[in-house]
C-alpha cells in the first residue's frame, strides 16, 4: 500500500499493527501455556499465565489511547478508518481471549488435586490447539490484511464446536460413572466452555479483519449441524 | 469499469451533464464528465488543485462564458432544458442557478441594498414594503438576521468575514434561484464561521439543489450526502457521501481521501 504523504502516520499505524501483533502472540502463548499447565499440572506455569494477563491487558489500554490520538489527529479515512477502528474492536476482543487462558490456568490448582488425569481429559489439548491456530491464524489475516485467511479461520470454529460437544458428553457420562470426580469435572466443564468461547471470539476477529480488509461484511456462513449443544 | 459502476443514479435530476468537455484553448480542462445532481441532496464536488472541479462547477451556470478562450461541449440541463442553447438567457440563468464564492464578494452598498439589488433588477418587489419582505426573508434564510436587524443600513462590507459570505449567501437566495453552487464558501472563514455557514447549507438542504466544492475534505463529509471526486479532468467517482468517505470503490479516490495521493 502507498504510503501517506503524512509520514508521521504511517509510524502511527505502524505501531499500532505492532502493538496488536505483540496483544495476540501473548494471547496466543496464554493458551497453550494454560493448557500445557493443566496436562502436566505445573502451578509454577499457570501462575505465570495469571501473572503475563496483565501485560495484555495493558496492551489493549495503549492501543485504545493510541487510537483515539490518530482519531483525533489524523481524521482517517476509508480503509485507515476501517483499521483504526477494527484495530479497536480487535483488541477488546484479545483482552477476552487472555480472560479464558487465565481462567483456565486459575482452575489448574482446583483439578490438580487429584494426581491423576482424569480420562475425560484427553481430548482437551487438541481442543485448544484448535483454538490457539484459530488465534494464530487470525493474527496473519490481520497483518496481511487477508480476507480470504480470516475466512478459514471461521470456518474452523466449527471444529471446536464439535469438540465441545463431545468433551461435555464424555465428561457428563464419566461424573456420572465417577461421582467422585465430580468436583474436578466440572471445573474440566468450564476449561471446555472457555476453549469454545476462544473459538468464537477469534472468529470475531476474523470478522473485523474481512470488513477492514474489504469494507464488506463477511457473508453469512452455512452451519452444518455444529452448534454448540449445551450452554453452561 | 463502466459508467455504472463509478456513477450514481439520480431519480429526479435538477440538474444533468452529459459527456461535457472544457477546454482553455488547446488545453483540455474536464473530461467527458456526465453527472446528475437534485433538489434533496447537498453535493459536493471534492479532488486536488487543478482537477476540474471549479472549472466544472462554473459550467452550471455559465460562468466560463466570461472566459474567452473557455470552449465547453456536451449538454448541460436544468429541469431538462439545455442551458446552453441560444434560446437561454444568460442572466436569467443565473438567476435560477446562484453562485456563492471563495472571498465574499458583498456590494460596497448597505446590507439592505446587497440583498435588494437583485430582486430589484429581476422585478420580484413591487414595493417598498414588498422589498423589506424580501430582505427580511432572504437574511433570515441566511441566518443573518437576528445579528443585523437593526443596523441593515450599515455597509456590507463592514460585516464579519462570516457575516459576509452569509450575506452573500442570502443575496443569491433572494432572486429566489433553484440551484446554489458554491465554490469553496468557508475557505477565508475561521471554524466558527465555517460551523455556522454548514448549518446554513444543511437548513437550505431540500429547498435548493446545493453543489459545493471544496478542498477540504471533512467539510465535503460533513455537508453532503452525494459527493464526486474529480482528479486530472475526470469525474473518477460519484456516489453517496457516507460510502465515499469509508469505502470508496476507486483507488484513486481511496489515496487521495486516506492523504495518499501524490
Amino acid at each position: 500500500m502507498a504510503e501517506h504523504t503524512i509520514k508521521a502516520f504511517d509510524d502511527e499505524i505502524d505501531r499500532l499493527r505492532g502493538l496488536i501483533a505483540e496483544m495476540g502472540g501473548r494471547a496466543e502463548a496464554a493458551i497453550e501455556n494454560a493448557m500445557l499447565a493443566l496436562q502436566r499440572q505445573d502451578l509454577a506455569l499457570a501462575a505465570e499465565v495469571v501473572e503475563g494477563d496483565k501485560r495484555i491487558d495493558a496492551i489493549e489500554a495503549e492501543v485504545e489511547k493510541l487510537v483515539i490520538e490518530v482519531i483525533a489527529l489524523r481524521a482517517p479515512m476509508a480503509n485507515d478508518l476501517r483499521d483504526v477502528i477494527a484495530a479497536l474492536k480487535i483488541v477488546s476482543v484479545i483482552e477476552r481471549i487472555g480472560d479464558y487462558a487465565k481462567n483456565i490456568a486459575k482452575r489448574v490448582p482446583l483439578i490438580a488435586t487429584n494426581k491423576r488425569l482424569l480420562e475425560p481429559m484427553s481430548l482437551l489439548p487438541s481442543m485448544g490447539q484448535v483454538a490457539a491456530e484459530m488465534v494464530h491464524d487470525v493474527l496473519n489475516a490481520y497483518a496481511a490484511r487477508d480476507p480470504d485467511l480470516a475466512q478459514a479461520v471461521v470456518d474452523r470454529d466449527a471444529v471446536v464446536d464439535d469438540f465441545y460437544n463431545s468433551v461435555f458428553r464424555t465428561l457428563v457420562t464419566f461424573m456420572v460413572e465417577n461421582p467422585k470426580t465430580i468436583s474436578e469435572c466440572a471445573q474440566l466443564l468450564f476449561v471446555a466452555k472457555h476453549i469454545e468461547r476462544i473459538g468464537d471470539h477469534a472468529t470475531n476477529v476474523a470478522e473485523m479483519v474481512y470488513y477492514a480488509a474489504t469494507g464488506q461484511t463477511m457473508p453469512e456462513r452455512e452451519r452444518g449441524g455444529t452448534e454448540v449443544q449445551a450452554e453452561i | 469499469m463502466t459508467q455504472d459502476q463509478i456513477n450514481l443514479a439520480i431519480a429526479n435530476p435538477k440538474m444533468s451533464a452529459r459527456d461535457v468537455n472544457v477546454f482553455y484553448g488547446e488545453k483540455q480542462a474536464i473530461k467527458r464528465v456526465s453527472i446528475d445532481v437534485d433538489m434533496d441532496n447537498v453535493t459536493a464536488f471534492i479532488g486536488p488543485s487543478g482537477c476540474g472541479k471549479s472549472t466544472f462547477l462554473r459550467t452550471l451556470n455559465r460562468m466560463n462564458d466570461t472566459v474567452a478562450s473557455a470552449r465547453v461541449e456536451g449538454e448541460i440541463t436544468l429541469d431538462g432544458e439545455d442551458i446552453y442553447a441560444t434560446s437561454m438567457d444568460v442572466v436569467q440563468l443565473r438567476a435560477r442557478v446562484g453562485m456563492v464564492f471563495q472571498k465574499p464578494n458583498p456590494f460596497p452598498k448597505s446590507i439592505y441594498e446587497n440583498i435588494a439589488y437583485g430582486p430589484r433588477i429581476h422585478g420580484l418587489a413591487a414595493s417598498k414594503a414588498d422589498m423589506d419582505v424580501v430582505v427580511e426573508k432572504s437574511l433570515r434564510r441566511a441566518g443573518l438576521w437576528e445579528e443585523v436587524k437593526d443596523r441593515l443600513h450599515d455597509s456590507g462590507t463592514a460585516l464579519s468575514g462570516g457575516q459576509q459570505q452569509r450575506l452573500c449567501i442570502g443575496r443569491a437566495i433572494a432572486v429566489e434561484p433553484e440551484v446554489i453552487l458554491m465554490d469553496e464558501p468557508c475557505s477565508a472563514l475561521d471554524p466558527i464561521a465555517t460551523a455556522k455557514i454548514e448549518e446554513l447549507i444543511h437548513e437550505l438542504r431540500g429547498r435548493y439543489a446545493i453543489v459545493i466544492v471544496t478542498h477540504n475534505m471533512q467539510q465535503a463529509a460533513r455537508v453532503s450526502q452525494r459527493t464526486a471526486f474529480f482528479h486530472l479532468g475526470e469525474l473518477v467517482e460519484y456516489g453517496v457521501t457516507s460510502d465515499i468517505f469509508t469505502n470508496p470503490r476507486q483507488e484513486r479516490t481511496k489515496d487521495y481521501i486516506t492523504g495518499r495521493y501524490g
